[in-house]
């Protein structure tokens, strides 16, 4: 397909994408809403799973803290939610910094293990009211919506706006962050982490590098999902959350930036349109499950080899 | 002064005694071999050399500074490049990307310029791909970039390990058994490669279980038994050595 063909999709499905609220009823606006939010932390997780090769089943660790940053500042302090999002960035990133440095040269099913054990401490810490602030069980509630430019976000039309730009914005990041050195080192480590080292890769700092970008990125989800509830608790945390968000990075295709966007459409989506078979759900999901380990174990959309201009340049003139 | 000194080196695995005691230097524009029966301790030297273990005894000093405790990836771009002995190359990505994990350690680009691409990484970027693609010429495996690795075939697998390495910008480069598992015509090919890349002012060194290669390209021979050196000089010298050909002859008194 030409690029100029794919441009022109492209367009015309964000066209698509941009004027479905005014076709839908607000309870599938919030639906979309939904996708949108789990994709977003399917692609910052994708950079530490799909891209690096580090099992992580405790991301909804990151995302907890992202959310509970901006919950607390915004109740105690009135600082606009929004205004929140590079210090829930920071704050879910410094805490995987101090996490993932000890664990970080583990093997992948004892990282795996271990993730598990932070996100289940995380969450009851939470439930505990770790320092008085985390209003235990409960939660926190009362988080003043957020205004952009004068308009106060309140229906979930709005916040659909909001989350397709972050969702868009998240996109174009990673995509030019896999055309990248920093990238390439991602998946230089996931292939075969003795030969990166030796072809002069620091592979302990980029293992935590993956791991603080991917648990920043999902602070910042952290942000958007606390302004558009107004009230968060320990239950949006569970194991539950990092197991979603684990299956759509591998359903989806590990490593493939339109497998992550796919893998949310699907499990999320799905079980929205076949509400009536719920109580089957998580029989069709492990069914899912178990077809793909066998039959596609790349995942539905898997990443598609990087192609690069192959024109030398010579003193900055094209050479043919 | 030479480019690389070890002195006295020393590694044991358990009660095993992998390599013993063992000295040598490689002078700066040479081409070093390393030969020795099979578990000799010579991959086990260039582990050492390459910081992916640490000696129990002795020291090693590229340069005149020291290589001891530091991390494979400063000794890399330090100047010494390796290949491994099992062919270690990222099989699911292209030819290309290949060598660019080389040209890795030459760029500088961190986290936000590479999620921006402000121009100097641009820049960085098109100088990197321009470079790797020199390296893929040097080897003859130019047209082969867009390919994944795993799709190449065994000796240009081997191939595409040196020029990932040469994509480093070595001054040592440290090759372990390139020949293996390579046809008489390949092997012919590589030792004019090895020729080209002495040409260029890198100094190898190398393991080859291959003689009449290790005879033609090298100058300098270090023989490995049981862990201990038994011999080192010139290949005429070696090839007369009493215990060398014991060694490879299997005679129990040599
Ligand atoms: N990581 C390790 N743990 C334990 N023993 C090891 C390790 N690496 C090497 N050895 C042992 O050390 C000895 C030397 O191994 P090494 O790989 O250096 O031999 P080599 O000379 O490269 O042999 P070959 O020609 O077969 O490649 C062997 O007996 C080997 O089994
Ligand atoms: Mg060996």
């Amino acid at each position: 397909m030409s690029i100029h063909r794919k441009n022109v999709l492209g367009a015309v499905f964000l066209a698509i994408l941009g004027l479905l609220p005014l076709f839908l009823n607000s309870y599938w606006v919030d639906v979309l809403n939904s996708i949108g939010i789990y994709a977003i932390l399917g692609l910052s997780l994708n950079l530490i799973v799909g891209h690096s090769g580090l099992f992580n089943l405790g991301h909804a660790a990151f995302y907890a803290v992202g959310a509970y940053t901006a919950a607390i500042l915004n109740t105690h302090f009135h600082i606009p939610v929004l205004w929140l999002l590079p210090l829930c960035a920071l704050t879910a990133g410094l805490f995987a910094l101090v996490i993932a440095r000890p664990i970080i040269h583990l093997r992948g099913d004892y990282l795996c293990i271990v993730t598990i054990g932070i996100g289940e401490i995380v969450r009851i810490a939470l439930i505990n009211n770790i320092f008085g602030i985390t209003g235990g069980a409960n939660g926190i509630f009362g988080i003043s919506r957020p205004s952009i430019l004068g308009l106060t976000l309140r229906t979930p039309t709005h916040f659909f706006y909001l989350i397709l730009v972050f969702t868009l914005l998240t996109i174009f990041l990673f995509h030019l962050l896999e055309y990248s050195r920093f990238g390439r080192a991602l998946n230089f480590l996931r292939e075969d982490a003795v030969a990166a080292e030796g072809s002069g890769i620091n592979t302990a700092h980029y293992k935590l590098a993956a791991f603080v970008l991917g648990a920043a990125w999902a602070g910042m989800v952290g942000n958007i999902y606390a302004a558009k509830m107004t009230i968060i608790s320990p239950e949006s945390f569970t194991f539950w959350e990092s197991v979603l968000m684990f299956a759509i990075v591998i359903l989806g295709g590990s490593g493939s930036i339109f497998g992550v966007l796919l893998g949310a459409a699907l499990i999320v989506g799905l079980p929205e349109l076949f509400r009536e078979f719920a109580s089957a759900r998580m029989l069709v999901f492990g069914a899912a499950m178990v077809a793909m380990m066998i039959f596609r174990t790349q995942g539905i959309l898997p990443p598609r080899p990087r192609s690069y201009d192959l024109f030398e340049t010579v003193e900055g003139e094209r050479k043919a | 002064m030479s480019l690389l000194s070890i002195q006295r080196l020393t590694k044991n695995f358990g009660g095993l005694t992998a390599v013993n005691n063992v000295s040598f230097d490689v002078e700066q524009g040479s081409v070093v071999g390393l030969i020795g029966p099979n578990g000799a301790g010579k991959t086990t030297v260039f582990n050492l050399i390459t910081g992916i273990y640490q000696p129990d005894q002795g020291a090693i000093s590229f340069e005149q500074a020291s290589l001891l405790r530091l991390p494979t990836h400063r000794i890399v771009s330090l100047g010494i490049a390796r290949t491994f002995q099992t062919i270690r190359l990222f099989q699911n990505m292209s030819v290309l990307e290949n060598v660019l994990a080389g040209c890795h350690c030459r760029m500088k680009s961190g986290i936000l310029s590479s999620m921006f691409h402000f121009p100097r990484q641009q820049r960085e970027e098109r100088a990197a791909i321009d470079r790797a693609l020199k390296a893929l010429d040097f080897v003859g495996l130019r047209d082969q970039a867009e390919n994944l690795s795993k799709n190449l075939s065994y000796g240009n697998q081997r191939l595409l390990e040196i020029a990932r390495a040469l994509g480093t910008e070595p001054r040592l480069l440290v090759l372990d058994e390139p020949a293996g598992g390579m046809n008489e015509n390949e092997t012919a090919q590589l030792v004019s490669l090895i020729e080209r890349i002495r040409g260029m002012g890198i100094t190898v060194l190398l393991i080859e279980h291959d003689m009449s290669l290790v005879m033609r390209v090298c100058e300098q021979i270090v023989v490995l038994e049981y862990g201990s050196k038994i011999a080192e000089g010139s290949p005429e010298e070696i090839q007369r050595n009493e215990r060398v050909i014991a060694a490879y002859l299997g005679t129990e008194d040599g």
